[in-house]
Parts: structure tokens; C-alpha cells; sequence
């Protein structure tokens, strides 16, 4: 199949690349960009796990394709951290212990990410609602519902 | 054994791991790209069992990017199948428990017919994975379908088609063992109930897919391969066999691996094919098992029917227990007798009984082959145990909270000697504990067992069905044969560890480096820990059974003990002090009670450096480094007491779980945080299985749940609020005190939904004698009158 050309912004640095129109946006990301922080847990839109921000939106990366992606602004969890500096949901995600494997967590993030930055005045309820959209195998939630909800709580500045 | 004095153990810990796992710097098998990389697809069967008379790979060779397809023939005289029978058990096992066990072997890709829905028959080898996949689907094949052995009832037929005609019959393994009376004493007791259980399949089911990766290096004849599996050794044990290689030049790597529950805890047929095939094309080759192929493929577990006949007396105390199981293993049975020997040795639980008999067959069906999942036929056997303890109170209407600590042992009986022997071939001795004080405690986090009741009849009134639902049971952990560790302290001073133990999570390396920091009094910063790799450590066992807390730390332990004798007579020297003088203190050796009389660890690992300038002690070998294994004397005992207050929806059948608490003891807890996150994440694995999560078959043995559409897993939104309590009993049988803790939480969920359920149904003498329990079967129960029907749930295997 003929590859065809997408130039996309991925984590602030412009990007240009080919991809087939089969390629889903996740194995582009992880194969033609190197960025293997998304990671990919049914391929077929249940589990969330590869879950990435495009445009300011959450999306199942598995589900899109790359050529999709062209001319858009997709953030992944090698975007969240400043540098050194982790982002505030990835203190908080350790703090509460909202990781033992660490293979959901880059979708969790994501969708926390957008969930609360695009609802500060988010609920709790509408938090674990929202975070329902990714699946843990390990940690039994508790510690992602109270790290999320702690990074709301931080947003509104409570 | 050194001294444990408060430090680093008791404490939580941050975990290591977190860093690079917060910011998509992990390592997962899928993420490693090697230049030149080949990528492999699977083809697998979609028939239950089928003749294979022809496969055609020639189209596929001739795809685009193919470089390789091969089918079972291709491979039958270059790889054996893997052994089903290297899991013998140990000395001592069958003095107590009778045995006849023949494992099928199971074929990396069969060549004469296929056994289960998902097995491979085919496989590609080409540039990319879509290339692979599109060549898949060049292959034609000509399979005659055979009659399916969909069920065990079906297997067990005399007429039935054999899945293993080398066999002679679709039985694997039989077991039988025998406590006191055994089934005699029914004839004496003077109450006697029976009843049949089912707990369904379902599957560990981690987020991470299985997946492998192997290079070869011609060069020095040596294979580097990454698995997602928890049990490195084995897999470079089992390619080195099969491959013709010396050990040592077969290197396993497990990096991150997400998640395993017992479901990456053997040797697959893929971890050894791809390791030929990389060696066979020279070029690095990759397998990432797709989530349809893990749920086809990867094994499943629980699957059990059980009937059991208990006799009791008129206070409700049970007099014997008798059993007889089945397991439907599917096609192969890859951890051999294991799953059915721990529901034997685990059935009494913590109940104090004199006899007890246990029949077990192991069944071969054309399913996907059953493994050991969270739990390890304790699940299974507890859902039986504690459904038949409820019944017992129902029949005798005496609470069944008050039956469990009329049976319970006591805290003055232990260490309590059950009379049973142990998949370790030792007598079962429960080593410490309190089992009714767990339960009370249970209990009393729920508000009390007079207010719970009081609170149930009130709402009864008011049409509202509230239940409470228990679960007890006693789990042995830190099973043997062993683990290995290699600890150095090397030229920096820093402190060096390595073990055979494979975390998927569990958060090891933060784990032992506190084990480690404790043992030598040195800040957890100066501890290197590495973990899951054979080229660090020679011989290891892997983490699973709720196993490397107790046997990882033992063999660092033991490790250190023999460096500290070393590091020790080289201070002795340099500080003109006695042995006896010495002292562990400030990363390094000190004079007890004098302030200034101090060596660094640094400078004795200079001092202990082979060469001219050292400064050893005459008869002391050079270098601070020691590999030990540690072979535990038996498992220790951790136990815990679930209770939960559940409420039923009349209409719908919907069951609300509105509180849930699990009382645990597994001795000291090194991290509790971590601890903590094991039990809870153990308990809704443990509630996925009791409510949502089920793979189906239909008659003729076709898999009804491919994809996450159909097995549900528990998402946030499904999980109640938990409870755990930590009851920390220190284990006397290691001087951490430690037991085992990954599987515990995953096995009471079931039996205490069905129990609480059941409770709450009380006025229809409502029996819920399978899982998982379902909705419209709960609602059924209620018929149209609510208050006039009476029912039970059964599924098709229950009409027997």
C-alpha cells in the first residue's frame, strides 16, 4: 500500500512522516516517531490505554489513524513533564500509589489530563465517570480516582 | 540471620519504578526496536479440534515482506514439544496424596491436529506486522473437524474422541488424599448436606499483552530475548533445550512487564519460537501477542465443578468435609497437578475439622489450556468451602458468622498442624495468626454483626434487601523450590543486588532495596537492585504463587550473610578489633561504642580486591560478592477474613456491593503501601471474576468471548468502597516475619457476593451455587410475587 505524507505537531515539535492510511496513529507514533510512552492494550477501543490528546480532545490513538493525525497537535505522555519537572499528575499518580505496572498509566494521564483541563470545576463523581474510559488491571482505581481528584482540586486552586 | 531493627522495612517506601513508568520511559517488550527486525503473526486455529490434513504456505511466501512461513511439519524434527510432565512433585507429596499424573506434552505448533480454538498452526515471519497479517490470510489449509470435547461431562464419557490419543484418556492428572475418617465419617455425623458448585472461567487478563523478542548472535552463538513472561529461568532453560544451547548462552530478559496474575507464569510455545526463528533468519524477530490472540491464546483459569458433601452436628461444628472436583484444564495442562493440588491442600481453610477426603480430576477438553491465575485453585475451592459453611448455618439457622468461629482455629492452637501435606511435599502447618480475630474485625468495620442484622430486618420491612456476605480462607505463600540472589558490594561501595524474582508490578526493586538497606544499615539510595534477568543471576525461580517477598529476601539475606563474615574479618584486620567488636554502622564496619573506628564499605571492597595491594586476612577469598539460594522449609500461612454488606435490586437483580472489607494478615509488610495495593487491586480482580468477567465457550467448544466487546473487566466506575485491614502477624518461619501477599485479595470476592447475596434473599431460601453471579438469574429468584417464590440459580453444567 502507498504510504502517504502528514506533517502533524506532536509534544510542541512539528513532525513530518509516512504512514499507509491502515497505520493507526498509536504505531505510528510508537514506531515512526519512537515515542513507545503510548501503549496499546486491545486495539480495538475498549481499554483506553493508548489513549492521547489530539487537538485538546482524548482519543484512542489504536482507533485513529495516523493519516488522521495530519495537520493536528496530538500530546502524548512523553509531553507531560517539563523536563525534569513532572507534571502535577504524576506526583500526585505516585504519591497515591495509582501505579503498579505502570502499562495503563500513560492512557490514564492522558485522560486525566483532559478530563480535568477541560473541566475545572470537574466532580468527583463525574471524575470517576470520566476515568471509567481506561482499564486497570493492578491497582483496584482507588489511588488514580484520588490522585485525579487531587489535581482537580489543585486546578481550581482549592 | 541478622538482627531486623526498624529501618527501612514498615516503611512506604516511594517506589523506584515509578519515574520511568510516569513518563512513557518504561521499557515494555513492544517498545523494543532492534535494527533489521523481522515481525512474526500467528496463525491460529478456528476449529475446537480438527484433523490437519493440509496447509499451504505457498501464496504466503510469496507476499510482500514475507521472509519465512512455516507450519507444524516445518518444525517437527528441529523442536520438541514442551515436556508436560517437568513439573514433577517433590519427595514427600505422595506419601499423603495419591497421584496419577500424565500431562500431555503440548507442541510449539502441532502438526497432526489442533486441539483448542486459538491454538497456532502457522505462523509468518515478514518485514512489518501488517505484512505478516496480510499474509496470514494467503494461507489455505484443509482441516477435518472432529467431534469437540466442549466439556468435561463430555471428556469424561467413555465414548468420548481422545484430545491426546497417546494418553488413552482425556484425564490428566487424578489426585486423592485423606484426612482422619475421611468420607466414613458422614456415616456418624448427625447432619449430612450436598451440593454441587460451579466456579466459571475466567482469565488474568493484564493490560500488557504476552510478547517476545529475540536476537541472535552468530558471532558468539548467543540469543537475547525479552518476554513478557514472570519467569525468565524457565524460559531460558526451556529455549536452551530446545534449541540444543548451552544455558548460559541464552539470555531472558523480562523488561516491564504490565501485568501477569499468573497468566505469564509458564513457558509458552511463542517464547521458544521466536528464539528459533531469530536464530534460524539471523535477524532480530518480534511477536506481540494482539488482544483477540491473548484471550484465544494466552491460558485461562478457575473452570471448576465441585461436589461436596459435608457432615456436621447439632452446634454446627463440621465433622468432615468430602470433595470431589473437577477441572476443566482445556487442551494442555502447563503447570501440571498444581491448580487442583492447591485446592486440596487449601479446602479446610481455617477451620479447625478431623476429617476430610478430596477427589480430583484433571480434565482435558478442547479449550484454551488453564494455568494458574491470581488465586491458583484457592478461588475455586473457597467458593465451594464457603458457600457450604453458609449452608450449614442456613440448615441449622444459626448465623454464619457464628458457624465460622464455632469451626474457627484459635489463635492458642498455632502453629496448628492440619494433618494434610503441602504441594511442597511437607505437612501442612499453619504457622501463626488469628483467624477468629480477623473475622471480628471484619465485622466490626461493617458496624457490628447484632447492628448489621438489625439494620437487614429493618430494611427487609421496608422491602429492601440488604445482605451480608463473608469469606475466609488461608493461603500458603513464598512456596519453593527456591530463588536465587546475587549481592556485591562493588568498588564504589554501593550495594548490588540481583534475584531471579520477575515483578509485573508488585514494585520489587523498591522492595528489596529496602530488604537490603536494612540488612546492611546503609541509606536506600546506595542499593542497586536489578531484577529479571538471567544474565545477572544464575539460577531463579520467578515471581508468582505470592512467592518473592518471603524467597527473594531469604536468598539476599542469606547472600549477605555471606559477604557481611568477609567484610567483617577484613575490618577486623584494619581496625585491630575483635569480630565480636564490630558493628554494622554508617555504610560500612564500626567498632562498637568507639565513634572514630570506622571502614567504609568502599574501603573494604578495595581492601577485598584480588591483586598485590590487598588487605585480606590470610584463609579470606578476594571480592565482596555471594550467590545463594534460598530454599524455603515450607510456605508461610497468610490468611485474611472478607465481610461485605451488599444490596439487591428486586426489579433488576442488580447488585450493589455498598461496602467491602478484607481483614488480612501476611506478616510484616516491608512496603504497606505496596502491600496495600496488592490486597486491593487483588480484591477487584476478585470482583470482576464474581460479577462481569467470563469467558464462554458454546456446545461445540467455539470461544464466545474474543474481545474486550464481550469480557468485561471492572472499570472505576464498578468498584466499591474496600477496606483493608492489615492484621500482621510476623511469620516464624523467616526472620523478616514476611508471608506472601499478590494472590490473597482475589480469592474470597466470589464466594462473598454469592454469600451475601444469598443473605440478603434469605426469604426465598434463595441458593446461588455458581458464579459468576448474574443479574437476571438474582431478579429471577424474586419471580412475580417477591414474597412468595422461592428458586435457585443454576447454569447448564449445574443440572447434573
Amino acid at each position: 500500500m502507498d504510504e502517504q505524507s502528514i506533517s502533524l505537531t506532536v509534544n510542541g515539535t512539528e513532525q513530518n512522516g509516512e504512514a499507509e492510511p491502515r497505520m493507526s496513529l498509536a504505531d505510528f507514533l510508537r514506531e515512526r516517531l519512537g515515542l513507545t510512552g503510548t501503549h496499546i492494550g486491545c486495539e480495538h477501543g475498549v481499554c483506553g490505554v493508548c489513549t492521547v490528546i489530539c487537538d485538546g480532545m482524548a482519543v484512542r490513538s489504536c482507533l485513529m489513524f495516523a493519516v488522521q493525525a495530519d495537520k493536528k497537535e496530538i500530546r502524548t505522555i512523553e509531553g507531560l513533564a517539563d523536563g525534569d519537572t513532572m507534571h502535577p499528575l504524576q506526583t500526585l499518580f505516585s504519591e497515591q500509589r495509582a501505579l503498579q505496572c505502570g502499562f495503563c498509566t500513560p492512557g490514564m494521564l492522558m485522560t486525566a489530563v483532559d478530563l480535568v483541563d477541560n473541566n475545572p470545576s470537574i466532580t468527583p463523581p463525574e471524575i470517576k465517570a470520566g476515568m471509567s474510559a481506561v482499564l486497570c488491571r493492578c491497582t483496584g482505581y482507588e489511588g488514580i480516582l484520588k490522585a485525579v481528584e487531587a489535581y482537580a482540586k489543585q486546578i481550581k486552586g482549592v | 540471620m541478622p538482627d531486623t531493627i526498624p529501618g527501612y522495612i514498615g516503611q512506604s517506601v516511594p517506589r523506584r519504578e515509578d519515574k520511568r513508568l510516569l513518563r512513557g520511559e518504561g521499557l515494555f517488550v513492544a517498545d523494543i526496536q532492534l535494527p533489521n527486525m523481522l515481525h512474526v503473526a500467528i496463525a491460529r486455529s478456528q476449529f475446537p479440534h480438527a484433523r490437519i490434513k493440509d496447509i499451504d504456505l505457498s501464496k504466503a511466501l510469496s507476499a510482500e515482506g514475507v521472509e519465512l512461513a512455516i507450519s507444524g511439519e516445518d518444525i517437527l524434527e528441529q523442536l520438541p514439544p514442551i515436556s508436560g510432565m517437568q513439573l514433577a512433585t517433590p519427595p514427600g507429596y505422595q506419601e499423603r496424596v495419591d497421584t496419577d499424573i500424565q500431562i500431555p506434552d503440548q507442541p510449539l505448533i502441532p502438526h497432526e491436529k489442533v486441539r483448542f480454538v486459538g491454538e497456532p498452526y502457522a505462523l509468518v515471519v515478514a518485514r512489518n506486522r501488517y505484512l505478516a497479517e496480510d499474509a496470514l490470510e494467503l494461507i489455505s489449509t484443509d482441516f477435518d473437524p472432529l467431534p469437540p470435547v466442549a466439556t468435561t461431562d463430555k471428556a469424561l464419557d467413555e465414548n468420548a474422541p481422545l484430545l491426546h490419543e497417546k494418553l488413552g484418556r482425556n484425564v490428566a492428572a487424578i489426585l486423592h488424599t485423606k484426612k482422619g475418617q475421611g468420607a466414613e465419617a458422614l456415616k456418624t455425623a448427625p447432619h449430612r448436606l450436598k451440593r454441587r458448585f460451579y466456579h466459571h472461567r475466567y482469565a488474568a487478563m493484564p493490560m500488557e499483552c504476552r510478547g517476545v523478542v529475540a536476537d541472535y548472535d552468530a558471532r558468539t552463538d548467543t540469543l537475547t530475548i525479552w518476554s513478557s513472561t514472570q519467569v525468565v529461568h524457565w524460559v531460558s532453560r526451556e529455549v536452551a533445550n530446545s534449541l540444543g544451547m548451552p544455558e548460559e548462552n541464552v539470555r531472558c530478559i523480562a523488561p516491564d512487564v504490565g501485568g501477569g496474575f499468573g497468566g505469564k507464569g509458564h513457558v509458552y510455545p511463542e517464547d521458544i519460537l521466536v528464539a528459533y526463528l531469530a536464530r534460524r533468519l539471523q535477524r532480530p524477530v518480534k511477536w506481540i501477542e494482539d488482544r483477540h490472540e491473548h484471550i484465544l491464546n494466552s491460558t485461562h483459569s478457575r473452570d471448576n465443578i465441585y461436589d461436596v458433601e459435608i457432615g456436621f452436628d447439632n452446634d454446627g461444628r463440621i465433622e468432615t468435609v468430602v470433595s470431589d472436583f473437577v477441572v476443566d484444564s482445556g487442551a494442555y495442562s502447563p503447570i501440571g497437578a498444581g491448580i487442583a493440588g492447591n485446592s486440596i491442600a487449601h479446602m479446610l481453610g481455617p477451620y479447625d475439622i478431623p476429617n476430610y477426603e478430596a477427589s480430583s480430576k484433571i480434565v482435558l477438553t478442547n479449550r484454551t489450556p488453564n494455568a494458574p491465575y491470581r488465586g491458583a485453585g484457592r478461588p475455586e475451592v473457597g467458593f465451594a468451602m464457603e458457600r457450604a459453611v453458609d449452608l450449614v448455618a442456613n440448615e441449622l439457622e444459626l448465623d454464619p458468622a457464628e458457624v465460622r468461629f464455632r469451626n474457627m482455629i484459635k489463635a492458642d492452637q498455632m502453629p496448628y498442624s492440619v494433618g494434610l501435606t503441602y504441594r511442597d511435599g511437607v505437612p501442612i502447618v499453619y504457622d501463626s495468626g488469628d483467624y477468629p480475630k480477623a473475622l471480628e474485625r471484619a465485622l466490626e468495620e461493617l458496624g457490628g454483626l447484632k447492628s448489621i442484622r438489625k439494620r437487614q430486618k429493618d430494611a427487609l420491612r421496608q422491602g429492601r434487601y440488604i445482605g451480608l456476605g463473608l469469606g475466609c480462607y488461608v493461603e500458603g505463600t513464598g512456596v519453593g523450590p527456591f530463588e536465587g540472589a546475587t549481592v556485591k558490594i562493588d568498588a564504589t561501595g554501593k550495594i548490588v543486588v540481583a534475584t531471579g524474582a520477575c515483578p509485573q508490578g508488585q514494585g520489587h526493586e523498591t522492595v528489596f532495596a529496602q530488604v537490603t538497606a536494612d540488612l546492611w544499615k546503609v541509606p536506600i539510595e546506595d542499593v542497586y537492585v536489578t531484577v529479571a534477568d538471567t544474565a545477572h543471576v544464575t539460577m531463579g525461580y520467578g515471581t508468582l504463587a505470592s512467592r518473592s517477598t518471603v524467597t527473594a529476601s531469604g536468598a539476599i539475606q542469606l547472600a549477605s550473610d555471606q559477604i557481611k563474615e568477609k567484610a567483617f574479618a577484613i575490618a577486623s584486620g584494619i581496625l585491630e578489633a575483635g569480630e565480636k567488636d564490630l558493628e554494622l554502622r554508617d555504610s560500612g564496619v564500626g567498632v562498637k561504642g568507639v565513634p572514630g573506628m570506622h571502614i567504609s564499605f568502599r574501603d573494604i571492597a578495595t581492601a577485598a580486591r584480588p591483586g598485590w595491594g590487598h588487605k585480606r586476612p590470610e584463609g579470606i577469598d578476594a571480592g565482596l560478592e555471594a550467590t545463594s539460594y534460598y530454599e524455603p522449609p515450607t510456605v508461610t500461612w497468610a490468611y485474611a477474613s472478607n465481610a461485605a454488606i451488599v444490596e439487591v435490586n428486586p426489579g433488576t437483580g442488580q447488585v450493589l456491593i455498598e461496602n467491602y472489607v478484607e481483614v488480612h494478615d501476611a506478616g510484616v509488610l516491608v512496603n504497606p503501601a505496596i502491600a496495600d495495593g496488592q490486597v486491593k487491586g487483588g480484591l477487584v480482580q476478585g470482583l470482576g471474576g464474581g460479577l462481569m468477567e467470563e469467558i464462554t465457550y458454546d456446545e461445540n467448544g467455539q470461544l464466545l468471548t474474543g474481545s474486550f466487546m464481550d469480557y468485561l473487566l471492572p472499570s472505576a466506575s464498578d468498584v466499591p468502597p474496600i477496606t483493608v485491614i492489615h492484621q500482621e502477624t510476623p511469620s516464624p518461619l523467616n526472620s523478616l516475619g514476611v508471608k506472601g501477599l499478590g494472590e490473597g485479595g482475589a480469592i474470597a470476592p466470589p464466594v462473598v457476593i454469592a454469600n451475601a447475596v444469598c443473605d440478603a434473599l434469605r426469604p426465598f431460601k434463595a441458593e446461588i451455587n455458581s458464579t459468576p453471579v448474574r443479574w437476571g438469574e438474582v431478579a429471577a429468584i424474586f419471580g412475580d410475587d417477591p414474597f412468595k417464590a422461592t428458586s435457585t440459580t443454576t447454569t447448564p453444567e449445574m443440572e447434573k
